[in-house]
């Protein structure tokens, strides 16, 4: 398998914080990747730095066979590589409509038939365009995400990365964009990076798991290895057990 | 013996242009010196049993109740003030987000005295002695200096266990805690939990805990209610958890991805209309 998404030595730098420290991860194309941690951890870190909006001061960045440096990041960039963040109350402007949402990224990069493309990204995630003229304000979290998913789908981008899709939403609506997410990827063979502090949904959507602790990743394993407990790292094991609940001892 | 809390026939109902909204549509249950989980949706009614309660519903909210007493207090008839008294002497709440929950603009040490002071007649050493105490209580290693710091300097897992020591520093005998760790990290969830378990234990009070998450509400609570659109539509022990009836507690239980489960697509919750009835 070729790579997607290559990764080596990435460091990000905040006032002497070593935010990320020598990070290298590989996603082949059509793998779905997971990283776990703790809030610190650098997860969120990696994915913004990825895609431009840290930036990082040592390593290198490989995406899809063309190198990116530390800062700039341009619209071809953008075409194949889209994001979904956590707080589908943060992340979509609030005083335009659905209709303008998706309308932007189409415009940026010179897309045809604005229209049908539109009406077909909101099937696709479920809302129909009855939806199409409502703000975000007018929609329920779970509804929010349905649409930054449209928007990052609307490119057709081959790489999704995404930043605890599903952690501001109640444990029944996680199910539903889990079950999207995975649709889309199968309909649209896309590579998915995915940042979760939850070992259960992180097991559930990716092949593969980076653990991060300290801006450092401490191991990668298979999911399978997770299952049967295979790991080296103790931080793994704390990690896999608080995730199956409270335990009173 | 009489409950703690005693809940029948709450009614919660929000009038807007549109008209009347029932929010909660006739919850009863008792509570003991025992640990009680509600589990719903966003919307099904759970936070505004707890908010009703506590007597922090919204002005313009109407509620009713055949029965709502604790302890010794009939609280549909207790004035304002009255209520006030009781809010954090003898019941509590803990909200889910530290960082909307605390004062920003207070120290956390400040914060945690204010409440003693209010309800206790205490000097000031005194006060700032047991809030030491109490932050010690609650696992925070430097309570020296947590306690001069102000809420935005501390860790979320920090900060949710401050709340707590404000909680309880008056000692109450009923704790409602509304998604007490859905903002926090899985490692500190299990930890902010434990100390939440320990200072329950010891100091017998009762709890009701709020929150979406069925699976780590049944293994901290002894007894499960599950709302649906304002109505309570299954109640449980939680040893008997997978005894479940209800479609909807079934379809609660079901949705969460478990490690070493292969489930695709996972299963979604169905919400038929006529549970709402």
């Amino acid at each position: 398998m070729t790579t997607a998404l290559s990764v080596r030595d990435m460091t990000v730098v905040y006032d002497g914080f070593a935010a990320l420290d020598r990070v290298s991860v590989d996603v082949s194309h059509g793998e779905s990747f997971g990283i776990v941690g703790e809030s610190g951890s650098g997860k969120s870190t990696l994915l913004r730095a990825v895609t431009g909006l840290t930036r990082f001061q040592e390593g290198s960045l490989t995406v899809d066979g063309r190198s990116y440096d530390g800062r700039k990041r341009d619209a071809g960039f953008y075409r194949t590589v889209q994001m979904v963040f956590q707080d589908p109350y943060g992340s979509l402007h609030p005083r335009q409509t659905v209709d303008r949402l998706l309308l932007e990224p189409l415009v940026i990069h010179g897309f045809d038939e604005v229209d049908r493309r539109i009406a077909r990204a909101l099937d696709e995630v479920g809302l129909g365009s009855g939806f199409r003229f409502r703000y975000s304000h007018q929609l329920s979290g779970g509804q929010r995400q349905r649409v930054a998913i449209a928007r990052a789908l609307i490119v057709e981008p081959k790489i999704l990365l995404l930043d605890e899709p599903t952690s501001a939403l109640d444990a029944s609506i996680q199910a539903e964009i889990l079950n999207l997410l995975e649709q889309a990827r199968r309909d649209r063979h896309l590579t998915f990076v995915m940042v979760s502090h939850d070992l259960g949904v992180i097991s559930h959507m990716c092949e593969r798991v980076a653990v991060m602790k300290g801006g450092e990743v401490v191991e990668t394993v298979p999911v399978e290895a997770l299952e049967r407990r295979e790991f080296s790292q103790d931080y793994t094991r704390r990690l896999l057990t608080a995730s199956e609940g409270f335990r009173r001892d | 013996m009489t409950p703690l809390l005693s809940v029948k026939n709450l009614q919660v109902s929000f009038p807007t242009r549109a008209g009347l909204v029932k929010a909660v549509r006739g919850v009863s249950f008792e509570l003991g010196r025992e640990r009680l989980g509600i589990v719903g949706e966003s919307g099904s009614g759970k936070s505004q049993t707890g908010r009703a309660i506590m007597g922090l519903t919204a002005p313009q909210a109407v509620i009713s109740a055949d029965r709502l007493t604790f302890a010794d207090e009939d609280l549909l008839r207790l004035s304002l003030k009255e209520r006030r008294r009781l809010r954090g002497r003898r019941m509590a709440m803990v909200l889910q987000d530290p960082k909307y929950s605390l004062n920003p603009v207070m120290t956390i040490g400040r914060q945690i005295v204010e409440t003693l002071q209010t309800h206790e007649d205490i000097g000031r050493s005194d006060a700032k002695a047991r809030g030491l105490a109490m932050l010690e209580a609650v696992q925070i290693n430097d309570p020296e200096r947590v306690f001069t710091l102000y809420p935005h300097e501390v860790s979320g897992g920090m900060g949710q266990r401050a709340m707590i020591a404000m909680m309880l520093i008056c000692g109450p005998e009923l704790l409602i805690a509304d998604e007490p760790t859905s903002a926090l990290d899985v490692t500190v969830q299990i930890d902010v939990l434990g100390i939440l378990d320990k200072l329950v234990a010891e100091r017998g009070m009762g709890l009701i805990f709020i929150s979406h998450d069925l699976r780590l509400v049944s293994t901290f609570c002894d007894r499960v209610l599950v709302m649906y659109a304002g109505r309570v539509v299954e109640e449980l022990s939680s040893a008997n958890l997978h005894a479940a009836k209800h479609p909807y507690t079934q379809g609660l239980l079901n949705c969460l991805p478990q490690i070493g489960e292969r489930r695709h697509p996972l299963p979604v919750l169905e919400r038929k209309p006529e549970w709402a009835l």
